[in-house]
């Protein structure tokens, strides 16, 4: 609960940390002030880029109290402004799933060190992040909360694997092995409401603690305030129910 | 983003950027989330020139019906230009 009288204050900064290979990567770290023990997210940007969007996310988290942390997954492959960034990315197919696992398992690494971390992480994302933190929780064991937010491409076709995305991310529905919130809009294309569903029954039948929330008035990305698709009501309560599920998880 | 759909080709010709003109090398079609077009999907194309950097990208977001009038009529005008004999194309 968010009372006037409390103190605030946080800390936000562009941080480098070793990712996979060891290879430096740009970060985008938010803390609150003071010694913690804190709770910390691992935020995995959506295929727009590591844009001022998810510096503003990133902020919220920190705001909320959590280490916030967010690295460039484009990294190695440019710089620019994030949308050029983004769509040259987006010509080569996107980036590996295994850097960015090893991306989001270095940043993990790298706040869970923090003498301010309480020794729990989860790890959220939005779009292409939502398939990479629904990915990240089931092939690394260092996280402790999934909040997967209409992940694309989480269920692919053998049509649709590349050297890049060799394995359907549902394949590894077995070894998720932390909490997983999900988030969606029955409007979304990407992934289609079957999609959603599929992907939940699975989940149930493999025995997963979950949690779905379908918004029917929602379609894909609607928290994205900077966009036509974001959607007021579903987002509020989105939020909500993600601030939730993470102070439970990560307390 | 989340079809990473994306056809590519090289072309030559010029696009004018942010900062002028400069030589193409590549555009790419892709059908997918655009940045800054209303649609929730479009048909993003990008003219780009890598080697001299990711900020050389002349960039057009169109909904699907407007991309493939603009093929129809790239088409059409293709076909005026090639039938009359009287305009060569010179290639330096």
């Amino acid at each position: 609960m968010y009372t006037t009288e409390q103190f605030e204050g946080i800390i936000a900064e562009t941080i480098t940390i070793n990712g996979t290979n060891g290879d430096a990567i740009h970060t985008y770290f938010a803390r609150p002030m003071g010694a913690g023990p804190f709770p910390a997210v691992v935020l995995a940007h959506h295929l727009p880029g590591w844009d001022e969007l998810y510096r503003e996310f990133t902020r919220k988290l920190a705001h909320h109290g959590y280490l916030a942390i967010s690295s460039d997954l484009y990294c190695r492959e440019a710089h620019g402004t994030p949308e050029d960034v983004a769509a040259a990315v987006r010509a080569e197919g996107g980036v590996s799933d295994d850097q960015v696992m090893g991306d989001l398992e270095a940043a993990a690494k790298y706040v869970l060190s923090l003498p301010s971390s309480n020794g729990k992480v989860g790890t959220f994302g939005t779009c292409s992040g939502g398939r990479h933190v629904f990915l990240a929780g089931c092939r690394l064991d260092c996280f402790d909360a999934i909040v997967e937010c209409w992940g694309g491409n989480v269920i692919m076709s053998d049509e649709q694997l590349t050297d890049k995305q060799p394995v359907s991310p549902n394949s590894y529905t077995q070894d998720l092995n932390a909490p997983l919130l999900g988030i969606f809009g029955d409007l979304d294309q990407s992934p289609t409401p079957e999609q959603v569903n599929q992907h939940e029954a699975e989940l149930k039948a493999a025995g997963k603690d979950i949690e779905f929330h379908r918004y029917p008035e929602a379609g894909h990305g609607f928290f994205y305030f900077d966009r036509p698709i974001y959607h007021q009501s579903s987002a509020v309560d989105g939020w909500d129910k993600m601030l939730t599920f993470l102070s439970r998880t990560l307390s | 983003m989340c079809t990473m759909i994306c056809e590519r080709t090289e072309v030559e010709g010029s696009g004018k950027g942010r900062d002028g003109w400069f030589p193409l090398e590549m555009v790419n079609v892709s059908y997918d989330h655009p940045f800054n077009a209303p649609w929730e999907y479009g048909v993003n194309i990008d003219f780009v020139n890598q080697s001299r950097g990711v900020g050389s990208r002349v960039a057009v977001e169109l909904s699907p019906q407007s991309a493939k009038k603009l093929a129809d009529t790239i088409i059409e005008a293709l076909k005026r230009g090639e039938a009359n004999p009287q305009i060569k194309v010179s290639v330096l």
